[in-house]
């Protein structure tokens, strides 16, 4: 049973919190991040964010969690119910379980990505390759089309040996486990980042093929563009940054907290936690890829290459330019970056993994071993379409609902619960009971009213995102949705011409140029300059030609088209189906325990 | 490097380097004893 879990040493909880905070956002996010929104300046916001934002959201998680321990619960939708006997908070627990088991499928993708990567840069693949077939050895990696069968058997076979390694380190339980593998992850980890940090800011321009010192990408990272704080879209970048980083609004820190006991502390514990994401984000995080990209490609091109965001800039880039340091340091630092990768992907997955196993131990009776792999075998069903699908958007579609609108949903509902409903006199003796530290008594007004305000004004600013992020146009005439709110996103604004499941024919959704066609392929480059590429089967038919300029509306080919707003709508029915399925599990369980005191 | 940009990294960098050893070593050096059972339930 989970509740005669506990953890071994307190370094160990807060290695083990800070690696479920640390992941690749770290390494890939954030420096894109800063970049697009200010450089410098960002920190700003970014600093406000985390002291409004982020240590209240710490805080409550780590008080819900060791509240929901001392009456044995280790997953949200019980430790809710404790809360508040309302029947509707048991079921907004619901998120801390569905939001870990849907970022889990598709984390979990990623992060095969960095072992089979650690094996290619060993085995010295990328070392005769040119840029552009580091990015297509990238793209046929994930493309189901490359493969004669159609299914694509490398990424598959890496996805489940990350799989297989997840629920092996699981079925270990907490301090035999996770406590373990945080305590060589984490440590691991800050050694390969300090030795590319390294080597990042020592190039030499004139060096190994660089073009600019190291020291230029850190400049261009770090000089502060004022202006972009008049802009909210900075603001909410920064707040978005915070909560993402800090992995909040998740029910994994809540899981980790409910193996504490009552007299243990929780205020300090959360700070050291939270504080070493920080350390690990901007202080390593910022020191590789940005440097080494513009030591090698220059600001312009970097520019350009951080709109393809963090993951591209990483998986597309990186290993050629590793290439440029001779074979054996190219080895090295492969292993190094992607190894780095890998321990932020894993400790953050198997903080997804026990708050599920938490739910099936407590409310089932399962035993640690048969619910690790029940998660495994949840995330191998889930994960399977977005390895097969990748290509059609269900990947997106799993990042963009579970992964960023239900954390802020959820946290917004745990903060109200948590300063309102319960009451924050309650919440306040929890957070300091046993505390090391003195938390600040302005921390009693922040999380009463402001923390609750700026999520409901972070979760209203997603809702109706204008386009372009012009917010000047709210409540005028000229508003638009922009096609990443969550309304844009409801009524699938991005697709205008292909809104059919099945089609005869595929229509350009935007204005460009034919800039490729052949049996295989078709490609058309919008005005942007950005390609859009369509995979053409045997039997469809082209009706343009290469170079012919093409209006948004127009007919590409022709022939059985399922467009990608069918998988689309698939991959939402398919994350609705598991939240209903956890509800009614919670449901079930509820039920149980009304019986069991009758 | 320009002052500015030295400016901004280093003060970011440092307080976020200064606190997280803080805490730290105020955990590593706490002397209460961690995760034990206790007997009580009430808040």
């Amino acid at each position: 049973m989970s509740s005669k879990e506990k953890w071994g040493t307190r370094v160990g909880l807060v290695l083990a919190m800070a690696g479920n905070a640390v992941g690749l956002g770290n390494f890939l996010r954030f420096p894109v991040q800063a970049v697009q929104n200010g450089g410098g300046a960002f920190m700003i916001p970014y600093f406000v964010s985390f002291l409004l934002l982020g240590i209240p959201l710490l805080w409550v998680e780590w008080s819900i969690g060791k509240y929901g321990g001392m009456f044995g619960k280790h997953s949200t939708p019980f430790m809710f119910h404790h809360m508040n006997k309302k029947w509707l908070w048991k079921y907004v627990g619901v998120f801390g379980i569905f939001t870990n088991l849907a970022i889990a499928s598709y984390y979990s993708f990623i992060e095969s990505w960095t072992i089979s990567y650690v094996y290619h840069s060993i085995v010295g693949t990328f070392s005769s390759m040119n840029q552009h077939e580091v990015a297509g050895f990238f793209s046929s990696y994930l493309d189901v089309s490359s493969s004669n069968t159609g299914i694509p058997y490398e990424s598959l076979v890496f996805f489940l040996i990350c799989l297989s390694i997840n629920v092996w380190i699981l079925s270990k339980g907490l301090s035999g486990g996770i406590e373990k593998a945080s305590k060589i992850g984490i440590p691991l980890l800050i050694i390969f980042g300090i030795f590319l940090a390294i080597k990042a800011l020592t190039l030499k321009a004139g060096h190994e093929g660089a073009i600019n010192d190291g020291i230029v990408g850190l400049n261009f990272l770090w000089t502060p563009h004022f202006d972009s704080l008049a802009n909210p879209k900075v603001w909410l970048a920064a707040a978005g940054q915070i909560f993402f980083t800090l992995s909040v609004g998740m029910g994994s820190i809540q899981c980790y907290a409910s193996y504490l006991r009552e007299k243990d502390d929780v205020a300090l514990n959360g700070m050291a936690a939270g504080w070493t994401n920080e350390f690990i984000e901007v202080i390593i995080g910022s020191s590789i890829i940005i440097p080494i990209a513009i030591g090698y490609f220059g600001i312009d091109k970097v520019v350009d290459l951080v709109q393809l965001g963090g993951l591209g800039l990483g998986f597309k880039t990186m290993p050629y330019l590793f290439a440029q340091w001779g074979p054996m340091l190219a080895a090295i630092a492969g292993t190094a970056f992607f190894g780095l990768l890998f321990f932020a992907g894993i400790t953050s997955t198997l903080a997804m993994g026990q708050p599920v196993m938490a739910f099936l131990q407590d409310e089932f009776a399962w035993t640690r071993k048969k619910s690790a792999l029940a998660f495994g075998l949840a995330i191998l069903i889930l994960a399977l379409p977005t390895i097969f699908f990748f290509e059609y958007g269900v990947f997106d579609e799993y990042d963009y609902w579970a992964g960023t609108v239900t954390l802020v949903v959820f946290a917004m509902l745990e903060v109200i619960l948590f300063s309102w409903v319960f009451g924050l006199t309650k919440g306040w003796k929890i957070l300091t009971t046993g505390a090391e530290i003195k938390v600040p008594s302005i921390y009693r007004f922040i999380l009463k009213y402001v923390t609750p305000v700026i999520l409901i004004l972070v979760f209203l600013g997603a809702l109706i995102r204008p386009a372009h992020d012009d917010w000047s146009t709210l409540f005028t005439s000229k508003y638009e949705l922009h096609e990443e709110s969550i309304l844009g996103k409801i009524f699938n604004k991005s697709i205008r011409y292909n809104k059919e499941y099945f089609a005869d024919a595929y229509y350009a959704e935007w204005d460009g140029t034919v800039t490729k066609l052949n049996a295989n392929e078709l490609t058309v480059t919008d005005l942007q300059g950005n390609n859009h590429a369509m995979e053409l089967s045997k039997k469809d038919k082209p009706v343009v030609q290469i170079n012919q300029p093409i209006k948004a509306g127009e007919p590409l080919y022709q022939g059985f088209v399922v467009n990608h707003i069918f998988w689309i709508t698939l991959s939402r029915l398919l994350l609705v189906s598991v939240f209903l399925l956890i509800a009614w599990l919670v449901h079930k369980a509820y039920k149980k325990q009304k019986q069991a005191l009758l | 490097m320009t002052t500015e940009a030295l400016i901004f990294m280093l003060v970011s960098e440092g307080i976020i380097a200064f606190v997280t050893i803080y805490f730290f070593i105020k955990v590593l050096r706490s002397k209460k004893e961690f995760n034990q059972d206790d007997t009580s339930n009430d808040v």
